[in-house]
């Protein structure tokens, strides 16, 4: 007859946790290396339109966006209670957009310059005439790739 | 002999690491750009003379969006709802209708192509159409979008998504009837082009104006 273990007998040993620290680090790398700072502060208030037909921008460094909503609470005095465009940091005219675009495409090297892609990110309750008058700026300079951009939502209906 | 240093205590590494973690998973996001990528028409050349080819009036989807936000297809007052499958079937033509847009057959389409010295890509693609996809029918049709200058984004965009949807609706049935039943999404970007000639995106946004 075999031998039973008796009972109330060995404590188990304590788990060494010498390998914590590595799978830890292992997190934070993957972190590390999927984290993008956020990159502007907005200073108009958006929230994007949906849609179901949405394609992914892929290439983060080929897209320039321009955002377009009503000025923020803070920034109203200032700037009014229309919507407004922003670039980068700041509320800026129409005018500044082919600034802005030459800019944009003198800071990347020249094949990248053309394969830049403009996301529009508009408030959902502005009118047309503004995203009209960006989109013939836009023209103007040369700048024909643009993304309306979007929040994705599924697809209704029986498609 | 140097006197041998005690180890150091690494037991702390394990929580500044973990400190680490923290700040990374809280400033982390993860959210992709996404939306409707579209192509604007280069500005209009002031030395070349006005295109003169007329497009058919049967070729012609006219959507327009007042400045509150109405719907007209074709000079009917109209929902979205229904706007994709008004789009479809402008495309399709299932019916051969008179005043839906004309098909033309990928074969004319290819010798088109050939007659006018077209890109070496364009001409294979059609040879593809005609000999794999048993030579298609291809929809001349053209969605014309406008807009006034008082509508609402929103409106707009949910417009254009419905006018997209109606192309995708059909490239996808395209694709799963001649790909091995794929969709659009899973083809190779070389079959893609291939759809995408058999159903081009036809969307024409008008020089701006206001619409009544």
């Amino acid at each position: 007859m075999s031998k039973f273990r008796k009972s109330g007998g060995r404590k188990m040993a304590a788990l060494s946790t010498a390998s914590l620290p590595d799978i830890v680090f292992m997190l934070l790398f993957f972190f590390m290396s999927v984290t993008s700072m956020k990159e502007t502060d907005y200073k108009v208030k958006i929230k994007l339109p949906q849609a179901t037909e949405v394609k992914k921008l892929e290439k983060k460094s080929l897209v320039s966006y321009i955002y377009v909503g009503t000025p923020l609470a803070a920034h109203q005095a200032k700037y009014g209670s229309e919507p407004r465009i922003q670039l980068n940091d700041k509320i800026s005219e129409l005018f500044d957009i082919a600034d802005y675009v030459e800019s944009e495409r003198s800071s990347r090297d020249e094949s990248d310059a053309q394969q830049l892609t403009y996301s529009l990110k508009v408030d959902s309750d502005a009118k047309m005439g503004i995203v009209t008058d960006i989109k013939q700026e836009l023209r103007k300079v040369q700048a024909l790739k643009i993304n309306y951009s979007t929040l994705k939502v599924e697809r209704k209906g029986n498609y | 002999m140097a006197k041998q240093l005690g180890e150091i205590n690494a037991s702390s590494q394990a929580d500044i690491a973990f400190l680490l973690l923290v700040f990374f998973l809280v400033t982390t996001s993860m959210s992709v750009d996404q939306g409707l990528n579209r192509t604007l028409p280069p500005p209009p050349d002031p030395n070349q003379p006005e295109n003169t080819d007329k497009i058919n009036e049967r070729n012609v989807f006219v959507v327009l969006i007042n400045k509150d936000n109405q719907l007209a297809i074709e000079s009917e007052v109209s929902e979205i709802d229904i706007l994709t499958d008004r789009t479809i079937e402008f495309l399709t033509n299932p019916r051969g209708a008179a005043d839906l847009s004309e098909q033309v057959k990928a074969s004319k389409k290819l010798e088109e192509a050939m007659a006018k010295g077209g890109k070496e890509e364009e001409i294979k693609n059609y040879r593809r159409l005609v000999t794999e996809c048993g030579d298609p029918d291809i929809s001349k049709g053209v969605v014309s979008l406008q807009n006034d200058r008082g509508t609402k984004y929103e409106t707009y965009i949910a417009v254009q998504n419905a006018i997209v949807a109606a192309f995708n609706v059909c490239r996808d049935k395209f694709s799963k009837e001649y790909f091995g039943g794929k969709v659009y999404d899973e083809l190779s970007a070389e079959d893609q082009k291939v759809v995408k000639l058999a159903i081009p995106l036809n969307i024409s946004e008008a020089e701006p104006r206001s619409v009544k």
